[in-house]
């Protein structure tokens, strides 16, 4: 009986000797799984899934903090690919964060504009131009439809617009659920 | 200005269909069945109506339950395939629940419970055959006597036999050929002496011989009508034949010919018809030949070695189960690719 | 490289269905009401429109130029009056509208005074004659629309030594390249000539599907034996008329998976794109007509036709016999690879080789899918060698990294798979499908990745200009301290200075030093 104990405590020991030294022998510097989730999110910086920034949400999956159903632009194709890539299973869309929609980019109405250059330090990716007490316009192309700007505005001349589908950025449907088996 | 309805491309009708496929499987069992039918009698064909029947309800109560269309599934016809196979591989005169159980098996267990037609890693047929085989090797081993050693039971006989409980009369039964082999080796008898007895017949047992070439004219008829691959059946007949060829060019009086081996037992019926089961079987073209020439490799290590007679339902379900690596293994470059 | 014929992996013989529409040459069709131009008739940029409502224009006068180098250049196929710039329904798969230039015609047909033409392209420079090429707007007319004056430019490095022209034809009913080799067989191999010189190619083959003696003959008779030209008869087998499958057949080499015809020294063009090239070189006229073949049971006359594009489908058809009762789809293209529309109301464009009228029995029964039953019968179509049933599970789970891994991109959509699949799985909309999601997540992940460059410049902006602002602040206070600092200095001094007053006061010379001091 006490050998059995004393062995099986040294093979533990050794074990967690080995562990231990491996931890910081082979230590990764930096923390590569944050970038590679970044590199599937979005980008968009909207801040649905409740951290301020795409960064801040991969270094909060990465922590453990966040699931990884909660980025709404992202949507069902984000959850798949971050599921793959931290071997999870995907799951729906958070209901908490909100629903899925189509790519939309802000307006605004120009007519409406006082100039008052909120809305251009709400934007996280610099995409809107103008100057204090002139008007401001979106820059569409680099829109990423966060809606940050949209609350901010004091006169209420933001509105989101769906992105036009052109012959460029058409896609086949999924084909239709006739299949016999489901 | 006019509208259309809009489809998509390739417009043209479809050229097949899967029932087609399944209704041609089902005619070229015919001279196999017939032939069947004319050396052990009324036990085929009973056989054939109990499996399908049972198939069809346990198939459609599946469907039911797995809240499917259940009219068009059936219709496709896959299950009468499951059943005739199962019908024809099992003794004709088993008693009904021998073929009650093997059918579930192949149906509830082995085809529904992995997702339906399509989704099945094993053929069907073959769990049902070995679920029983396993379990009831005694009734397995019952076989009657082919026609020129004993004139069949009526069919009163018959349906007493099958449905009444009552034992087939041993006038009537007979060892199979490859019974008959496995047992007088074992008992120290030559291959050469063994040859000499009746039930041997002329190359693979009395009547026997004639199914399987019934079998054979039918798979020949579905190779050519491109029902099934060719590479199945030719890798199945080289895996079997080339080792029973070696073996009996080593010893003719412990091993049987390699025409013996065709043409016995299921060999002719694995070969063209169980394992070219194309859900189950291999798909790429190297892997189809492999896969053959692996099952048929199994049969003749069974039959040889094994605790059975015959092994080709063992050879088809281990190669079901090695179909996915061989796939993996054996794709085919594709045009452009550096070879 | 021998006159050998080197078959490909797979294909079907199909029913060609072709003696519908050759039974008379191709006739011109009469200008319709409006002609409605698309800008983007090709595979690139859309063109950018340089006309405006009002304007009048002649026939192959610029209305739209260029949009880059991949891009083509449009014509005004009409002379007569623009009257709008304005999206319109094209044809596409989609059934989307696109911008178009609409153009009411005078009926004069008065050509604009740019096209000019020479007889001698000989004495031109292979660049030269490629800018004229590029100038005509002229894309690939066998159905791709790439434009042409970029495939005859392989760059550096890649020495082009076969040019095919493709006249097999391969897909059922088409038949205008067939008639247009039989009625032209010259301008065809004079566009090869011209090709071949561009791209310094030191011979030219021609494959014809064997069905078409008429056009063999033709051509073969033109090419008078010359030794560098070579007319082959291919086999009647779908789909040889593909890029790849036409190299392998008449030089048995394989276009690279993922690479071009390019990267083994082929190029090949179709013989209505080799034409067009003829027509823009020699006569100097843009790209603004083609023939379209007019077919099906669902026409009452099916023939060939010579459309102006911009036409819209209902006025060919109309000069085709119009409809029949059977009429019941609307197929840009052929039965195998073509698109269906909605509406007959989109016009003709530079693209657009066939509209396919076809008649119920033609193209029904309609598919019944069931579950796959892996029976290969797909792999052993599929021309591109490639094992559709894999792609088909992985398209329809969305693993795109996997039906990539399969080789998705090498499919060439000839159909083939789904025409055999005893299942009847619309197995063609599955990679069409994981293509295009392919792409739009290719899109999106440049965005994305434009957005997170965008969002650290924003941030870096917001900590420079907040560093800046507590750089302005600290130099304010700064500022500050030292003019407290010097004042208090200032005061020092006055005070020392007045102290030695009040010393040399008392004792005298002491001025220097208060000077020295302050």
């Amino acid at each position: 009986m006490i050998p059995a104990v004393v062995v099986l405590a040294a093979i533990a020991a050794v074990a967690g000797a080995l562990l231990g030294y491996a931890a910081v022998r082979f230590r990764v510097e930096g923390d590569p799984v944050v970038d590679q989730i970044e590199s599937l999110l979005p980008q968009t910086q909207c801040g649905q899934c409740g951290y301020p920034g795409c960064r801040p949400y991969a270094e909060a999956i990465a922590r453990g903090e966040a699931d990884i159903n909660r980025c709404v632009p992202g949507g069902e194709h984000t959850i798949r690919a971050l599921a793959d890539l931290l071997g999870r299973e995907p799951k729906p869309l958070d209901p908490e964060v909100g629903e899925e929609k189509a790519p939309a980019v802000a307006v605004i109405d120009e007519e409406l504009c006082i100039g008052c250059t909120k809305c251009i330090q709400a934007c996280p990716v610099d995409a809107i131009v103008g100057a204090a007490k002139q008007m401001h316009t979106v820059i569409a192309e680099e829109c990423t439809g966060c809606e940050l700007c949209v609350p901010v505005c004091p006169v209420d001349c933001i509105h989101m617009e769906p992105v036009p589908v052109d012959l460029e950025t058409w896609r086949w449907p999924y084909p239709g659920a006739a299949e016999a088996h489901a | 200005m006019r509208e259309f309805p809009v489809a998509t491309s390739p417009h043209l009708p479809p050229r097949a269909s899967v029932p087609a496929l399944m209704y041609r499987v089902l005619a070229a069992l015919a001279p196999g069945a017939a032939l069947a039918t004319w050396q052990f009698g009324w036990g085929v064909p009973l056989q054939l109506a109990l499996a399908c029947l049972l198939a069809v309800a346990a198939e459609a109560a599946m469907l039911a339950l797995r809240r499917r269309p259940v009219g068009r599934a059936l219709a496709d016809g896959s299950v009468l395939v499951t059943a005739a196979l199962l019908a024809l591989a099992l003794p004709p005169y088993a008693p009904w629940w021998l073929t009650a159980v093997a059918v579930l098996a192949a149906v509830v267990l082995a085809k529904h419970l992995y997702g339906g037609l399509g989704y099945n890693p094993f053929n069907p047929a073959m769990v049902g055959y070995v679920v029983v085989l396993v379990a009831f090797p005694r009734e397995l081993g019952h076989w009657p006597a082919p026609a020129a050693l004993a004139a069949g039971p009526d069919l009163a006989t018959a349906l007493s036999v099958v449905f009444g409980g009552s034992p087939l009369p041993d006038a009537l039964t007979a060892a199979t050929p490859l019974d008959h082999v496995r047992t007088g080796l074992s008992m120290n008898r030559t291959l050469a002496e063994l040859r000499a007895d009746p039930v041997m017949g002329r190359i693979a047992g009395t009547g026997w011989e004639w199914v399987a070439l019934g079998y054979l004219a039918g798979g020949l008829w579905l190779v050519w009508k491109r029902v099934a691959d060719w590479r199945i059946p030719l890798g199945f007949a080289a895996g079997l034949a080339l080792p029973a060829l070696l073996a009996w060019g080593v010893d003719p009086d412990a091993y049987p010919s390699p025409l013996f081996h065709l043409l016995s037992g299921g060999a002719m019926l694995g070969a063209f018809f169980i394992a070219t089961d194309p859900v189950t079987a291999s798909t790429t073209p190297r892997g189809r030949l492999l896969f053959g020439a692996g099952a048929g490799l199994v049969t003749f290590l069974v039959r040889g070695f094994g605790g059975y007679p015959d092994g080709v339902a063992f050879g088809v379900l281990l190669m079901n189960m090695a179909a996915p690596t061989l796939d993996q293994l054996t794709r085919p470059r594709v045009f452009g690719e550096r070879r | 490289m021998s006159a050998r014929i080197h078959p490909f992996h797979g294909g079907l013989v199909l029913d060609g269905r072709k003696a519908l529409s050759t039974r008379t040459p191709p006739a011109p069709v009469p200008l319709p009401e409006r002609l409605v131009v698309p800008l983007h008739q090709h595979i690139g940029a859309a063109a950018e429109p340089v006309v405006e409502p009002g304007q009048r224009v002649l026939k192959g006068e610029p209305i739209a130029r260029a949009a880059g180098y991949v891009s083509a250049a449009v014509h005004a196929p009409a002379s007569g009056t623009v009257v709008a710039v304005e999206a319109h329904p094209v044809p596409h798969p989609s059934g989307l509208s696109a911008p178009c230039v609409v153009i009411e015609p005078d009926g004069e047909e008065r050509w604009h005074e740019g096209c000019r033409g020479t007889a001698d392209w000989q004495a031109l420079a292979p660049e030269a004659l490629r800018a004229r090429v590029r100038a005509a707007g002229i894309v690939g007319m066998g159905g791709a629309g790439f434009p042409t004056h970029v495939k005859l430019n392989p760059g550096p490095g890649r020495a082009i030594h076969t040019l095919v022209v493709n006249g097999a034809e391969c897909e059922p009913y088409i038949t205008c390249d067939d008639m247009l080799m039989r009625t032209r067989p010259q301008a065809v191999l004079e566009g090869a000539r011209i090709m071949q010189r561009i791209l310094g190619a030191r011979r030219v083959l021609v494959g014809i599907e064997e069905d078409k003696p008429e056009a063999l003959a033709a051509l073969r008779e033109a090419a008078g034996g010359a030794p560098d030209l070579e007319v082959r008869a291919v086999p009647v087998r779908y789909p040889s008329g593909g890029e790849r499958q036409l190299i392998h057949l008449l030089t048995g080499l394989e276009v690279p998976s993922e690479g071009l015809p390019a990267d083994i020294g082929v190029v090949c063009q179709n013989v209505g794109t080799a034409a067009a090239v003829r027509d823009a070189v020699v006569e100097g006229k843009p790209l603004v007509s083609r023939i379209v073949t007019v077919t099906g049971g669902g026409v009452a006359g099916p023939r060939n036709l010579e459309v102006p594009v911009g036409t819209p489908f209902s006025h060919v058809i109309a000069h085709a016999g119009g409809y029949t009762d059977e009429a019941a789809r609307l197929i840009v293209g052929g039965p195998m690879m073509g698109f269906a529309v909605r509406s007959d109301a989109v016009p003709v464009t530079k693209t657009v080789n066939c509209l396919l009228v076809a008649a119920r029995e033609e193209v029904e029964p309609a598919r019944d899918p069931r579950p796959c039953v892996r029976c290969g019968a797909c792999a052993e179509v599929c021309p591109a060698r490639l094992l559709p049933q894999q792609l088909y599970w992985y398209a329809r789970a969305k693993d795109f990294d996997r039906v990539q891994d399969y080789k998705l991109f090498d499919c060439i959509e000839c159909g083939c798979c789904a025409l055999v699949c005893p299942s009847q799985l619309p197995l063609v909309d599955y990679y069409r499908y994981a293509k295009s999601e392919i792409w739009a997540l290719e899109r999106e992940r440049e965005r994305a990745e434009r957005a997170r460059r965008r969002h650290e410049a924003h941030v870096a902006r917001l900590e420079r200009e907040r560093a800046e602002r507590e750089a302005r602040s600290r130099a304010r206070r700064r500022r500050a301290t030292d003019r407290e600092a010097r004042q208090a200095a200032v005061a020092e001094a006055l005070e020392r200075a007045r102290a030695r007053r009040t010393v040399q006061a008392e004792g005298g010379h002491a001025e220097g030093d208060g000077a020295e001091d302050a």
